[in-house]
């Protein structure tokens, strides 16, 4: 059992604790936003905020995740209000097959957190994600967007 | 509409409430009228593709996937096109590969490859829409009692223009779903098109960035369990036997089964439980014979059959042998194009449930009816005791079409917990090592001048593995042998057919073939072809000393179009000035998928000419007619980071007959920082020419024109792909 704060909601799941928090989030939390993509910490889909700070999900265990605050992509928009990076990505027409993207959009709400107006240098050295469908032109843009916004 | 259907309808009932299908078709007499295809909420259906809710909500269907290139949207502007309902009142649904079985196929081909989303369905989309607006019509005339010369028609109203009275399509839908289907179906000219080629949003972004999307990894059906697989990882091996005593004791595990006569998988309630138990079982796998092939072994193999004295001809004209032994003047290359894997973002999956009288799969899919075709075999069942829902798709690139594997091994795993729906996901190492990968090609490339520095011959010798030897045999058999598809790009006229007119010309193919299954990988065998013919070509200029774009304009002069788009980026990025202090340009153009794209390339390259940084490529595509440019622009630079990935940072290896590559680790893909600036330029020619594509074509263009530009910085000829290979990375 482990008591993981995910969205702002305590959640009480039947989890042994050497469990990527990626599978904990997905199967015991029922969130499925945050995607698998590798689980060795090289693609970023399974991004998600802990403690305020963007983590690879797959690698890290649910015993390390206890206590901390915890947030995927469902708990961005508020209601139908979405984020700015959210929004920017829709009005920017970001995502293609969108497998990648809530990784994408947790890792880059983590960036603009720390620096509100990254540089293009800021953006390559932060955003490491992989994209297959190959966004990231339409994903810069909509970086500077948000960080107008 | 007086088409008789005759179809189960328990069939669509039960479709209607199952999850991941929003589609489902119900039919009705009404009392006295003629047949009326119903959706299940009672709508009318107009034909097969347009469904008009009382409410003006206008339900477009589509046979083809969503798997990120935009094709939806883009069939969803042809129909509204036609129809002249309100853009922002249409929602989409696919119906299921059985439903359109089981009406003879209305909805025609699922198969989402070989870009042809669009341009092989164009005609009869547009046709639906045009067909349902004209019985929309019909139907105001009617009430008003005037001819339909009187009305007009927009954004879903019909107006009586004299006396200025209006209907809605939701008003008129249930009178007009009673008419006849016209037999005449005009269309507009595209001159007056309004709304395709208008570069409008995507419809399905919402979903995508709040994480609400359903993909195939993320289904939840009652009652349902999780399986992980472990195949042999040796081509063409088998399961001897496998030892499950520590994995069945695990926590969540339900079952161990053998899938087939080449896998193992474990059920279990989670995902994650599976995996882990899958570790832990023990498998002794036989692995047929094929251990012992290598890298080294295929390289062998292809490099004997660069001159083998047997070789398919897929193109020729004149005597390129003569002529080359009598030329003034031979330059001769050798280049290389790895095994590669799609890798797309997410992972194979697919979700089945069995019972004896009825399979159902729900996958991730680029063609329905080849997965519906998987999953009838794979069960035993008939076609009507089948069915699959499509889910969008997480990435596809031609991992997803014409293989169905995944399908199989979930239908063989449910067949043995009947009732039970599992949902199978490979891992990513499993996705790696089970590819359906880009053929391995070498090419040998001889050019031949006369005394006056004239190209008079070329011959270019490929030698490797056939796609359609492998997933088509029955083509090669028609072909005596051969493989047309290995000559896309370099073919004699058609889609695909080569652009350059040379006095005397061979190109010829000797089949290698290995046992690791060679698949469709975007762009196909334009990836390869591309940097073959045009790094030559400007191996050929620059060994005469003649400028490469004018050395390939002289060649081009009887094909137009191929001229147009390598003019087009030549202009843009200033061929001929000298470019910045530091910077380096190249070209390369190729006709593919009936489509016409070019790139210029600008680069620049550390003093050790390990480091390149592409720092923008200008892209020329003329797909003939532009759906929506907005889209087209994406997938021209997602494109690129495809094949860039591929050029730089990709190859499967093969070493004891398993692919050593297992995860992005070791199978780089480009990150945001090494993404050049793309700018596109979309120059559709029109006219009569058949429609082009647009998700593959210009993946090929921007290899070669990298590595002619680096052979400009550097003076270095790169000729083998991955460039890692060569010690040169992308910054
Ligand atoms: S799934 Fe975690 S980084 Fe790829
Ligand atoms: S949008 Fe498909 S992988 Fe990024």
């Amino acid at each position: 059992m482990a008591k993981l704060t995910i969205n702002g909601r305590v959640h009480d799941l039947d989890v042994d604790p050497q469990t990527p928090l990626l599978w904990a989030i997905r199967e015991q939390a029922g969130l499925t936003g945050t995607k698998y993509g590798c689980g060795i910490a090289q693609c970023g889909a399974c991004t998600v905020h802990m403690g305020g700070e963007a983590v690879r999900s797959c690698t890290v265990f649910v015993e390390d995740a206890v206590g901390k605050e915890i947030t995927t992509i469902e708990g961005l928009a508020q209601g139908a209000t979405l984020t700015k990076v959210q929004q920017a990505w829709v009005d920017h027409d970001v995502p293609q097959c969108g497998y990648c993207q809530a990784g994408m959009i947790m890792a880059v709400s983590a960036l603009l957190k720390a620096k509100p107006k990254p540089t293009d240098a800021d953006i390559d050295e932060a955003i490491t994600n992989i994209c297959r469908c190959g966004t990231f032109q339409q994903v810069r843009e909509a970086i500077h967007a948000a960080a107008k916004a | 509409m007086n088409e008789i259907v005759s179809i189960d309808r328990r069939k669509f009932i039960i479709g209607a409430a199952t999850v991941g299908s929003g589609l489902a078709i119900g039919f009705s007499l009404p009392e006295g009228g003629p047949t009326v295809v119903r959706a299940n909420d009672g709508s009318p259906e107009l034909n097969a593709w347009v469904v008009i809710r009382p409410d003006d909500t206008v339900v477009i269907r589509m046979a083809r996937s969503e798997m990120g290139q935009g094709t939806i949207t883009g069939l969803a502007q042809l129909v509204v096109e036609e129809l002249e309902c309100d853009w922002s009142k249409i929602t989409t649904e696919y119906p299921t590969p059985g439903q359109s079985l089981a009406r003879n196929r209305v909805w025609k081909d699922f198969s989402t490859g070989g870009s042809r989303g669009i341009r092989t369905s164009h005609e009869y989309v547009r046709q639906g829409g045009a067909a349902a607006r004209m019985m929309l019509v019909q139907a105001a005339a009617n009430q008003w009692s005037v001819p339909v010369s009187e009305c007009t028609v927009a954004k879903g109203v019909i107006t009586h223009t004299s006396s200025g009275r209006t209907l809605r399509f939701g008003q008129v839908a249930e009178a007009a779903a009673k008419l006849e289907q016209p037999k005449e179906i005009p269309l507009k000219d595209p001159k007056d098109w309004k709304v395709i080629g208008q570069p409008i949003k995507r419809i399905d972004t919402l979903e995508k960035v709040t994480g609400k999307q359903v993909y195939g990894t993320d289904l939840k059906l009652p009652g349902m369990l999780n399986a992980a697989i472990r195949e042999s990882p040796v081509f063409g091996g088998k399961v001897k036997s496998f030892d499950a005593s520590k994995a069945t004791g695990m926590k969540g595990v339900r079952k161990v089964v053998q899938v087939g006569d080449s896998a193992v998988a474990v059920v279990a309630d989670t995902w994650w439980q599976a995996k882990s138990a899958l570790d832990e079982v023990k498998i002794d796998f036989d692995d047929g014979g094929n251990a012992k092939v290598s890298s080294a072994s295929i390289a062998k193999m292809l490099e004997e059959g660069l001159s083998a004295d047997q070789a398919f001809v897929g193109n020729d004209n004149g005597d390129a042998k003569a002529a080359l032994a009598g030329a003034a003047k031979k330059v001769e290359a050798t280049y290389f194009y790895p095994f590669q894997n799609h890798a797309p973002m997410e992972p194979m999956n697919a979700t089945a449930r069995y019972t004896a009288d009825k399979c159902e799969v729900w996958v991730p899919t680029q063609d329905g009816e080849a997965s519906l075709a998987a999953v009838i075999s794979a069960s035993g069942l008939t076609a009507a005791q089948c069915d699959v829902h499509k889910i969008n798709l997480g990435g596809g690139f031609g991992r997803r079409g014409a293989f169905q594997d995944y399908v199989v091994q979930a239908v063989q795993i449910a067949k043995q917990m009947p009732g039970t729906p599992i949902k199978l996901i490979w891992t990513r190492e499993e996705d790696m090592r089970q590819g359906r990968f880009h053929p391995i090609m070498s090419c040998k490339l001889v050019g031949g001048f006369d005394a006056n520095n004239n190209l008079t011959a070329l011959h270019m010798r490929l030698s490797g593995q056939s796609i359609l030897a492998a997933v088509r045999p029955a083509i090669v058999q028609q072909n005596k042998g051969m493989d047309p598809l290995v000559f896309q790009g370099l073919a004699r006229g058609g889609e695909h057919g080569f652009g350059y007119t040379i006095p005397n010309l061979l190109i010829d193919h000797a089949m290698r073939n290995t046992h690791v299954p060679p698949g469709f990988w975007r762009g196909v065998n334009i990836n390869q072809n591309c940097i073959f013919i045009e790094c030559f070509m400007d191996e050929l200029a620059q060994s005469v000393g003649q400028d490469e774009l004018e050395f390939r304009r002289k060649l081009l002069d009887k094909h137009p179009k191929n001229l147009a788009v390598l003019n087009a980026v030549a202009e843009k990025i200033g061929w001929g000035k000298p470019p910045p202090q530091g910077r380096f340009y190249g070209l390369a153009h190729m006709k593919a998928f009936a489509a016409y794209v070019a790139a210029a390339a600008e680069i620049s390259v550390s003093a050790d000419g390990k480091k390149v940084k592409v720092h923008r490529i200008i892209a020329a595509t003329d797909p003939i007619y532009a759906v929506n440019p907005a889209q087209i622009d994406r997938q021209v630079a997602g494109s690129f980071v495809y094949g860039l990935s591929a050029l730089f940072q990709q190859a499967c290896t093969v070493k004891d007959g398993c692919i050593v590559e297992e995860n992005f680790d070791t199978y780089d893909s480009m990150r945001i920082a090494q993404m050049p600036k793309v700018e596109s330029i979309i120059m559709p020619s029109g006219g009569s020419d058949p429609w082009g594509g647009v998700g593959e074509p210009t993946i090929c263009v921007a290899a070669p024109a990298v590595i002619n530009a680096y052979f400009k910085a550097t003076g270095k000829r790169l000729r083998s792909v991955p460039l890692k290979d060569l010690d040169v990375s992308m910054v």
